[in-house]
């Protein structure tokens, strides 16, 4: 288990396709600002909203690389012959993906609150939030990936599968940023995301197994 | 190895692919030393045969029982592209608490394990496959197609290792459209 956990992080860090979703973070996180001007305390507003919505985009972008080449090259199967369960290999992509996503991230939200002009209270509270949030996030892709795969042309049909169930993360999410509702929202969002760590081992598992057949 | 029973045991399998029956009744016991060849032409199953003895694919009908170590190859690499082909094939030979060397040497793949594995030909992606099972230590064998690229000199590895494998108890159960070459192999024609 541990060995595939460190195998998904060697295939991250090795892949040129790692640093995408941090790029494609940083970049929302540019360009907001050149689209709603350089009004300090509007961008500080909405900042925190914008950078989630960059946030989920860029969980997205692994979708075509989590299971899908370790099922055409029989990696799966070769697991399985080893008596390893699907929902093992799911956990254990699951701890991979998040610890290749989740902290980075949250280092990349740094340089991006300040493109908006976050300020510094909202920036902790942003942190906090991607802290509870990342791992729904991370279940979420890791989820769509195990239903996709074996399917051509993911892309698309990945942000359809997946866009509606991260609602409740975004929500929650971006309403920390409120400095009276915040403290329920966190509680709310650590549930959501909960929840989707808790089921994902399972659902990718059975999505695993069935694609086999 | 558990000498005892056998190493796979089929009793009146089915195997309905795509809704399209492929095979029903199919018996075969492999015991310790024993070989199979699975023939037919292409489409007739062979594969889902091998899938369904590794317990990849579960019978529609009957019963298919295994011991606890089964290795297979098939047109499946999993084999990480970046790695050399040495760590790659270590990190399977580790999780079957094995050294990957001995495969490796049996395929003559010793002098190309610093190369990386997408930088591998076809024949020697093969003789990875193959290293890859030979390493494992499983007691059965299935082997899809085990010759397909092979060079002569890999025939003739890939033969040697089968004879050692019968020789020390273990089972193969091989798959291939070409004739067989296996020595005293039963033959479970398919289609």
């Amino acid at each position: 288990m541990s060995d595939l956990i460190l195998r998904e992080l060697r295939l991250a860090a090795t892949g040129a396709s790692a640093l995408l979703p941090l790029i494609f973070f940083l970049l929302v996180a540019m360009l907001f600002p050149f689209a709603i001007g350089p009004d300090a305390p509007l961008l500080a507003r909405t900042g925190g909203g914008a950078l989630w919505v960059a946030a989920l985009l860029a969980a997205l972008l692994p979708v075509e690389r989590l299971v899908e080449p370790d099922r055409a090259s029989g990696f799966l199967d070769q697991l399985a012959l080893r008596g390893m369960s699907e929902e093992n290999i799911a956990a254990a992509k699951l701890a991979g993906h998040w610890l290749s996503f989740g902290p980075p991230l949250m280092l990349a939200a740094l340089p991006a609150a300040a493109l908006m002009k976050l300020p510094e209270a909202v920036l902790a509270r942003l942190e906090l939030g991607l802290l509870a949030g990342t791992p729904g996030l991370a279940a979420l892709t890791l989820l769509t990936a195990a239903l996709t795969a074996g399917l051509r042309g993911v892309g698309a049909l990945g942000g359809l599968l997946m866009l509606p169930l991260a609602v409740p993360i975004l929500i929650f999410g971006a309403g920390m940023s409120d400095p009276v509702a915040g403290a329920g929202a966190v509680k709310l969002l650590a549930a959501a995301s909960l929840f989707l760590v808790a089921i994902t081992p399972f659902a990718a598992g059975a999505a695993i197994r069935a694609a086999r057949d | 190895m558990n000498a005892a029973g056998p190493l796979l045991r089929l009793a009146q399998v089915a195997c309905i692919r795509g809704g399209r029956l492929l095979f029903e009744e199919l018996d075969l016991i492999l015991g310790p030393g024993d070989a199979a060849m699975v023939t037919g032409p292409n489409g007739a199953g062979k594969s889902s045969l091998l899938r369904l003895a590794g317990g990849l694919l579960s019978p529609a009908a009957g019963a298919a029982v295994r011991g606890d170590s089964v290795a297979l190859a098939d047109e499946g690499l999993a084999l990480d592209a970046k790695l050399s082909l040495g760590r790659a094939l270590d990190f399977w030979a580790k999780m079957d608490g094995r050294d990957a060397a001995g495969g490796m040497a049996a395929m003559g793949l010793a002098p190309l394990a610093d190369v990386p594995v997408r930088m591998l030909s076809t024949g020697q992606r093969k003789r990875a496959v193959l290293a890859r099972v030979i390493a494992s230590g499983a007691a059965l064998w299935l082997l899809d197609e085990p010759g397909n690229g092979l060079d002569s000199e890999g025939l003739d590895r890939l033969g040697a290792a089968m004879a050692a494998h019968r020789a020390e108890g273990g089972a193969i159960l091989a798959a291939s459209h070409q004739p067989p070459d296996l020595d005293g192999a039963r033959q479970v024609a398919l289609g």
